[in-house]
């Protein structure tokens, strides 16, 4: 696909297309694996007083799922198509830093491979179990996390963890930013952008802004883990309450940097599959550069229950509340996006509609979090659990699942089966519902998150039993995802350059794209080139070959080399060995120099 | 090479680095005002910090921004002596200047505050610290220009990337200017 | 072809004159911390010398002045989301005294 071949080309390839399919590939598998942890817990849930897992277990197992998809499965993926398909949609030939673009990517491997060793890791910290996975929860509530009531090494995975993999997302940030702003082909203004990477752009400004500051969070944490310091102890006059701050200033953005994306691609299928132009581009740009910025204005209604005193609260509860507004306003414009249009009724439109439907239930229960004497009812119950599934799974997933189908024919010349891709749908559809929609009851109904079981008489025990039914049902539907996945490597129907007829630049290139991407980069006049409107012609496509060869930049050790320092650095304060701490460095400094130094191709 | 945005992409990253910087030295310096005057037990501030050191130490790193940009300007120039000699001079104030931050918490340390004694310990040692790596950083990069420059390689077409060590090298000496104030000054 | 808004980069002198004047800057705010009398308007006014001193390196050393307004935009927009935030935190952490009433 990308003419070169074997292992070495991979390991070394600085090709938005196979970085996008590296992320991809090692993203599905994180899914996969939080999917098991999912399961595992719905299984010890589906009865009262359950004996399936212990209760430490239970706690890795909520740990690992939620930080899994959130940091190893779902932010990933939508670099998967941040990486391959942006640069095509703008019309340029890679992103604007590739090494920087592969380095990201191996971080990200290194850092998920560290944080999974947990799993296993238990015999080298002699900890009388296999298992040291994280176990404080996703968003790690000080001071639980402090070495005096999580003396184990699970917590300091965590924190490793995560450090590593705030420096890939970061570096991808910078390069998706300066990409998108400065690589874009003539003609190609900003309010031309296909709407998916318009919602990158906010993305990754969201990144690079949120992310600094879970990394002080985590550094305080560090300083109180291995050092002795007092950042959230109150014998010290410190408070829990910082980390909460903290985290949540980075973690409320994180949802959008999570959602946003998803959104993005719904804006692209819906109007390929109505064949009409998305219902007020302007207005969907707009909003989600606005729900980015409102995004930093809401983080303490994470913190209803803590006290922050009736000013704060209010606060808070108006600006959640009014953040609701410009997402509505995006829903009504992809519904008017489908009115009246030539409605086909592929897999990925099934998904996008499907994302609109889910959200809107989750966008619902979010807003009834919004009132605090509300949410003092709802906070830290299933309810919770249901609402963040709705809008991550009903939202960000079904929005991924709609970008697989949709891009997958681009990425790998193969069409996946519609027929089995049906089926997914459906099951996935079912299967989410039944899991998580009881939730929203049984969190009423007082069943606190995070506990390895629940007493019979609560009166939850058949919605649970429900709910892990869904559960299952969701992975028979995964697994129908991936035999279809399986089956189109060799039986798939070779894809054209443009299956479904869409009116952005990525179609008017093969499936997949050669090396260089665009034989001819291509000037653009309008929003839809590809599209004939009232307003013009479909743009011709570039030709089937350049006229003259073109360069492109061949791949470089230094990247993945530079990254390999992270981890090591991360096993010092791990394994109590400083002299990891100096190779790790040292490896660092050492890929970065060799980096910046090696030569410029002829 | 030509951009959409007419920039150098390089120039566009560094500042886009920068902003994300602002956040990152934003909640260090937020904490520790939260935790201003809430430590149980001292040494507080008032008991230890040196303002006549501290002042020499800022007068050190303006100092520094000011040889910065007389080494940019020799570079745009293609002027190779003053080149070398106003980087090495660079590097050499921000050698100071972690000389005189290795002195200041050894002798913080010996006057009993070190970062488990207290919250003003903690944030403090932190902030600081975290400014004195990145100086650190910057030295490196400045030490490895100043080779480059030594080698006869530093010539008016590198001068974009002595730019961007520039705007990382003032970004540090801004830093501290907020540090400078808001914990030695306002106490 | 870089965007400047003025051609050409400050001479020697505009850089030195900066120098001088963030020297007189530094001396005002260590006279203001010593002198007693200032110690009413302290506060304020070491805030308005660093926030000079800052805007200078900024906008002429390192040149953000002269260049492309998109860069005053990557630097601006995260710096005052970095101002509003620490403002917010200390309203919330501070606040609570005085805002949260008798509870």
């Amino acid at each position: 696909m990308t003419g070169s071949r074997g292992l070495r080309s991979w390991l070394t390839t600085t090709d938005h297309k196979r970085i996008g399919l590296l992320y991809f590939y090692t993203a599905f598998a994180f899914f996969l694996v939080g999917g098991l942890e999912a399961l595992l817990i719905r299984a010890q849930l589906a009865q009262p007083n359950g004996h399936v897992v212990s209760a430490e277990t239970y706690n890795q197992l909520f740990t690992m799922h939620g930080t899994t998809m959130i940091f190893l499965a779902l932010m990933p993926l939508s670099a998967a198509f941040f990486n391959y398909i942006v640069p095509l949609q703008i019309g340029a030939r890679d992103v604007a830093f590739p090494r920087l673009n592969a380095f990201s990517y191996w971080v990200f491997l290194f850092g998920g491979l560290l944080l999974n060793a947990s799993w296993f890791a238990g015999p080298l910290f002699h900890a009388g179990r296999l298992n040291v996975a994280p176990d404080a929860g996703w968003f790690g509530y000080a001071n639980l996390t402090e070495r005096q009531y999580s003396p184990g090494p699970n917590v300091d995975f965590w924190l490793l963890g995560l450090q590593i993999l705030g420096v890939s997302s970061l570096a991808a940030g910078f390069n998706f930013i300066v990409t998108i702003l400065n690589l874009r082909a003539p003609g190609m203004k900003m309010m031309r952008l296909p709407p998916f990477t318009w919602m990158t752009l906010v993305t990754q400004f969201l990144v690079i802004t949120a992310f600094p500051v879970i990394t002080v969070a985590l550094v305080f944490l560090m300083f109180d883990r291995f050092f002795g310091a007092h950042f959230y102890l109150p014998q010290a006059g410190a408070t829990p309450l910082l980390w909460q701050h903290l985290f949540w200033l980075f973690g409320h953005p994180e949802v959008y940097i999570l959602i946003l994306p998803a959104m993005g691609i719904v804006s692209e299928v819906l109007p390929t599959f109505s064949r009409k132009p998305l219902f007020g581009y302007t207005v969907v740009v707009y909003s989600g550069v606005l729900i980015g910025f409102m995004g930093w204005g809401v983080w303490s209604h994470h913190m209803f229950s803590v006290g922050l005193g009736p000013i704060a609260d209010s606060v808070f509860s108006a600006t959640t509340m009014l953040i609701a507004v410009p997402t509505g306003v995006k829903i009504f414009n992809w519904i008017a996006t489908l009115w009246g249009g030539t409605i086909r009724g592929t897999t990925a439109l099934h998904f996008a509609v499907g994302f609109i439907a889910m959200f809107i239930i989750g966008g619902l229960s979010g807003v009834t979090h919004a009132s605090p004497p509300a949410d003092l009812q709802q906070t830290d119950t299933y309810y919770v659990v249901a609402h963040i599934h709705y809008v991550l799974f009903g939202g960000t997933i079904f929005g991924l699942f709609a970008g697989m189908y949709y891009w997958w024919p681009k990425m790998t010349g193969r069409l996946l089966s519609e027929a089995l891709g049906k089926v997914h749908f459906w099951l996935t559809f079912i299967g989410m519902n039944l899991a998580f929609f009881p939730m929203h009851l049984i969190g009423l109904l007082g069943m606190p998150r995070r506990i390895y079981t629940y007493a019979p008489d609560l009166g939850v025990s058949s919605l649970n039993l429900v709910s892990t039914i869904g559960a299952f049902l969701i992975g028979v539907a995964t697994l129908v995802f991936v035999v279809n996945l399986w089956r189109t490597r060799s039986r798939g129907a070779p894809a054209p350059n443009d299956p479904w007829g869409g009116a952005t630049l990525e179609w008017a290139i093969p499936s997949p794209p050669p090396v260089y991407n665009f034989s001819v980069i291509p000037t653009v006049s309008s929003r839809l080139p590809r599209w004939k409107t009232e307003h013009h012609d479909p743009m011709p496509d570039p030709p089937a070959a350049p006229p003259a060869p073109v360069h492109v930049p061949g791949g470089s050790w230094w990247p993945p080399a530079a990254a390999l320092g992270l981890p090591v650095l991360a096993l010092a304060p791990l394994t109590h060995h400083v002299w990891l701490a100096f190779l790790g460095v040292a490896i660092t400094i050492y890929g970065i120099y060799r980096w910046a130094f090696e030569p410029l191709e002829a | 090479m030509v951009t959409s945005m007419g920039l150098d992409s390089r120039k566009m990253a560094f500042w886009a680095f920068i902003g994300s910087e602002c956040l990152l030295f934003g909640s260090l310096i937020s904490t520790y005002l939260i935790y201003k005057g809430k430590s149980v037990v001292g040494p507080y501030p008032h008991d230890i910090l040196n303002i006549p050191f501290t002042s020499v130490s800022t007068f050190d790193l303006l100092m520094s921004s000011l040889m910065m940009v007389l080494a940019l300007a020799a570079v745009q120039r293609g002027d190779l002596k003053w080149a070398k000699i106003w980087l090495f001079a660079t590097a050499c104030l921000g050698i100071l200047f972690l000389g005189g931050q290795v002195y200041e918490f050894s002798s913080f340390v010996r006057e009993g505050l070190t970062l488990q004694t207290n919250l003003f310990g903690c944030t403090f040692y932190v902030l600081t610290g975290t400014h004195g790596a990145h100086v650190t950083v910057g030295v490196l990069w400045l030490l490895t220009l100043w080779v480059r420059a030594l080698q006869g390689k530093l010539g008016p077409a590198q001068a974009l990337t002595v730019e961007i060590s520039g705007l990382y090298w003032h970004f540090v000496d801004v830093v501290w200017i907020v540090i400078f104030t808001l914990v030695y000054l306002i106490q | 072809m870089p965007e400047t808004r003025e051609h050409g980069h400050p001479n020697v002198g505009t850089y030195l004159r900066v120098a001088a004047i963030l020297v007189i800057l530094t001396v005002l705010e260590v006279g203001v911390f010593y002198v007693p009398a200032f110690h009413v308007v302290l506060v304020p006014t070491l805030l308005a010398l660093s926030a000079v001193k800052f805007a200078l390196v900024v906008l002429f050393y390192m040149h953000l002045k002269m260049d492309s307004r998109f860069f005053s935009f990557l630097f601006g927009g995260p710096f005052l989301l970095a101002v509003v935030v620490l403002v917010a935190l200390l309203f919330l952490f501070f606040g609570q005294f005085t805002l949260r009433g008798a509870g």
